[in-house]
């Protein structure tokens, strides 16, 4: 490097650009929140997608499953799960159908033994998922 | 070794070290069940290993940080540790909920976890990454807390250097960013918005300020070039990791409900985060055809270079592949992901621990750095867990574009489970790669063990 550009100016493109862009990255989370409610399917939100965002959680789901892209790549895609099924019933009867000691030879989906509610929760949380403008995310219905 | 209480970050070494193993032996599990996909099941289901590997990763970074930090910041400031007690304390206090974190995930079913740590609370658990119960997070806050003061007093009441002052600044912003775990709202937008301030400005942010200091403290020792010179050059990779890396967030936002102005912010701004990533490679290269010394330690050196190509390749060259909105479209949430998370950590965040572990510890053991034996073992394993890792991350790749192409791209798509069945071959290619790698890590360990009788005292 040559003496030209010294040590004192990084230093300054440093503070100064860092400063700079972590306050541009502030507003534009400001607008972001402030434009979500047209967004995120918030009026979906009930007791239920509540509880069923609890049953999600504390379950684990996302250890296996994508949800909008993201979480692990071992099992299908669940932000467009409902309308892939055809219906919160379908949804909530596969999960409930789930063979304690798995399918032999394939990747399973542990018996998580839900409650009416909870299975109910989870599909209506599903479902608001389902709601959230995406950008037309995923390409097509398989996820 | 200038300072006593610089020893303490011995004790963290070997903790990162052994937290390592069990990270790699839980990815060779998940390797398998992805082919035999009842493997183990339902003693162990996937979600469960796959917390283990991740949490463990993160857990041993951790305590390679902290080691880094209490092994260089002495010797920056010129001082012994401001409490070298508290360090201890921390390091014990640490482990054990670390332990007993992991313990908790393979003994009991998450559920249940969830339960007897009170959860409903408040409640933080089942996000990636952040799978920790409630009372590990607030663990970890004190932990990193404490720390911060401890390495803090230390910087303050010392000399400073640019070194210690942007280490303090990495660390203060992996503990500040930590704190949004604890926001978990119900609107699922705004929670994966906030998760990526956790995720996304640690690795692509505050860790790069930390992976900076390190490297520049390592090369400084062990290249002699003139500590001005190597300032600058720090200075300029971090400014451009900030200028670049914060809007680069924007990539995480394409998909997930927020604004579409974020697909033109998100790909512009992360288009420019390689560049960070190319600088520290020059960066590295440089220092080192400049040095002014011949250190003894060439395995530390090594490293140091292969910690620089490896995160250009990883984060740089695998992340821009991927992070331009129309590209990634279709790679989202996909093996492509995968494959740049494997390489990314590896390069950058794995290596960088272990160039430090290679540089230190020798020191700390009493010699300026292991006999040609151990060094020779310790470049086996250097070049057997990096050879195997791109391996790893071309499998994943490739089965990444067929994945893409089967179930999104194409005019007839695919279900997911039935293309991953057609792309198994790779899942077994990259099953031997980590096999390869836990040889490497073997390798690695066995060489701490090398008698050192003709070790080097220059
Ligand atoms: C151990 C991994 C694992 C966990 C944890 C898991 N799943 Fe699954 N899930 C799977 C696998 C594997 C499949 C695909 C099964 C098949 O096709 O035979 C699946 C399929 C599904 C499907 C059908 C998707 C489709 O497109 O066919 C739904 C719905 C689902 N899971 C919901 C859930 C919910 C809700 C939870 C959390 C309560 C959950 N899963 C937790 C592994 C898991
Ligand atoms: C130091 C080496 C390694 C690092 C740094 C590492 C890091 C990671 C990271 C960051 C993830 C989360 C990925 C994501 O969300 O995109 C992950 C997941 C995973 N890792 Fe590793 N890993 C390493 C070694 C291995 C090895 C050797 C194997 C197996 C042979 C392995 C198998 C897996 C699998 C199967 C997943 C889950 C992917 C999924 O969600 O479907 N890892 N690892
Ligand atoms: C050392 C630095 C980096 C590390 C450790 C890293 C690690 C990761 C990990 C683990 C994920 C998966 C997150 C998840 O599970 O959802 C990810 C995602 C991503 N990374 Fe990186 N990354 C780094 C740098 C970069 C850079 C520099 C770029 C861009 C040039 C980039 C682009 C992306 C993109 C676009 C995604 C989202 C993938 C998707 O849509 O599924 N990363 N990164
Ligand atoms: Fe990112």
């Amino acid at each position: 490097m040559k003496e030209t550009f010294t040590k004192g100016m990084a230093r300054n493109i440093y503070y100064g650009g860092s400063l700079f862009f972590l306050l541009l990255f502030f507003a534009l989370s400001f607008d972001t929140v402030s434009e979500l409610p047209d967004r995120d399917n918030r009026q979906a939100i009930n007791e239920s997608v509540t509880l069923g965002k609890k049953v999600w959680e504390v379950n684990n789901c996302i250890g296996c499953h994508t949800l909008l892209g993201e979480g692990a790549y071992f099992a299908p895609e669940l932000g467009n799960v409902v309308k892939r099924y055809g219906s919160k019933a379908a949804v909530k009867a596969f999960i409930m159908s789930r063979p304690k000691d798995g399918v032999p030879g394939r990747r399973s989906m542990p018996q998580f033994n839900l409650s009416e509610e909870e299975l109910q929760g989870v599909a209506d949380f599903l479902e608001y998922v389902g709601g959230v403008n995406t950008e037309n995310w995923p390409p097509n219905i398989q996820g | 070794m200038k300072y006593q209480s610089q020893s303490i970050a011995k004790l963290y070494f070997i903790a990162a070290i052994g937290l390592f193993v069990g990270q790699i032996l839980f990815g060779v599990v998940m390797g398998l069940q992805y082919v035999m996909g009842d493997f183990l099941f339902p003693y162990i289901p996937f979600n469960v290993a796959r917390m283990v590997h991740t949490n463990l990763l993160i857990v041993w970074l951790l305590f390679g940080f902290m080691g880094a930090s209490y092994y260089l910041v002495p010797e920056e400031a010129e001082r012994e540790l401001y409490a070298p007690w508290l360090a201890k304390l921390m390091f014990w206090i640490f482990l054990v909920a670390g332990a007993a974190t992991i313990l908790g995930y393979l003994l009991v079913p998450y559920a249940e976890l969830a339960k007897l740590t009170m959860n409903d609370l408040l409640p933080t658990m089942g996000r990636e990454f952040l799978e920790q119960p409630t009372i590990t997070k607030i663990g970890i806050v004190i932990v990193a807390l404490s720390f911060l003061f401890n390495v803090g007093m230390t910087v303050l009441t010392g000399r400073k250097t640019v070194v210690t002052i942007v280490l303090l600044t990495g660390l203060t912003g992996l503990a500040v960013f930590f704190l949004f775990a604890f926001y978990n709202p119900v609107n699922i937008v705004l929670d994966k918005y906030f998760w990526w301030w956790v995720v996304h400005l640690w690795v692509e942010g505050v860790w790069e300020l930390i992976m900076g200091a390190i490297l520049a403290f390592v090369l400084i020792k062990i290249t002699g070039v003139d500590r001005e010179v190597i300032e600058k050059w720090l200075y300029i990779i971090i400014a451009l990791t900030l200028i670049s890396g914060i809007i680069g967030t924007g990539h995480h936002y394409f998909w997930i409900g927020a604004p579409g102005y974020w697909q033109w912010f998100g790909s512009i701004f992360s288009a420019l985060e390689p560049i960070p990533f190319f600088v520290m490679t020059l960066f590295a290269f440089n220092m080192v055809n400049k040095r002014r010394r011949e250190h003894p330690n060439k395995v530390a050196t090594l490293w140091a270079l292969g910690t620089a190509v490896m995160a250009f390749l990883g984060a740089g060259v695998w992340g821009f592949l991927h992070t331009l909105a129309p590209v990634n479209y279709y790679t989202h949430g996909t093996q492509i992901t995968a494959a740049h998370g494997h390489m990314a950590f590896y390069g950058a965040y794995v290596m960088i621990v272990l160039t430090i572990i290679s540089y230190s510890m020798p020191i700390m053991r009493g010699r300026t750095a292991n006999g040609p034996k151990a060094q020779v073992m310790e470049m086996w394993s250097f070049w057997l867990m990096t050879v195997s890792m791109v391996f790893i991350t071309l499998f994943l790749t490739g089965a990444g574009i067929l994945q893409v192409y089967l179930q999104r791209y194409s005019d007839t798509p695919l279900g997911f489970m039935v293309v991953q069945d057609k792309i198994e071959l790779f899942y077994w290619m990259r099953e031997v790669s980590g096999v390869i790698f836990l040889i490497g890590l073997i390798l690695y360990i066995m060489s701490f063990f090398v008698k050192h009788d003709d070790e080097v005292t220059a």
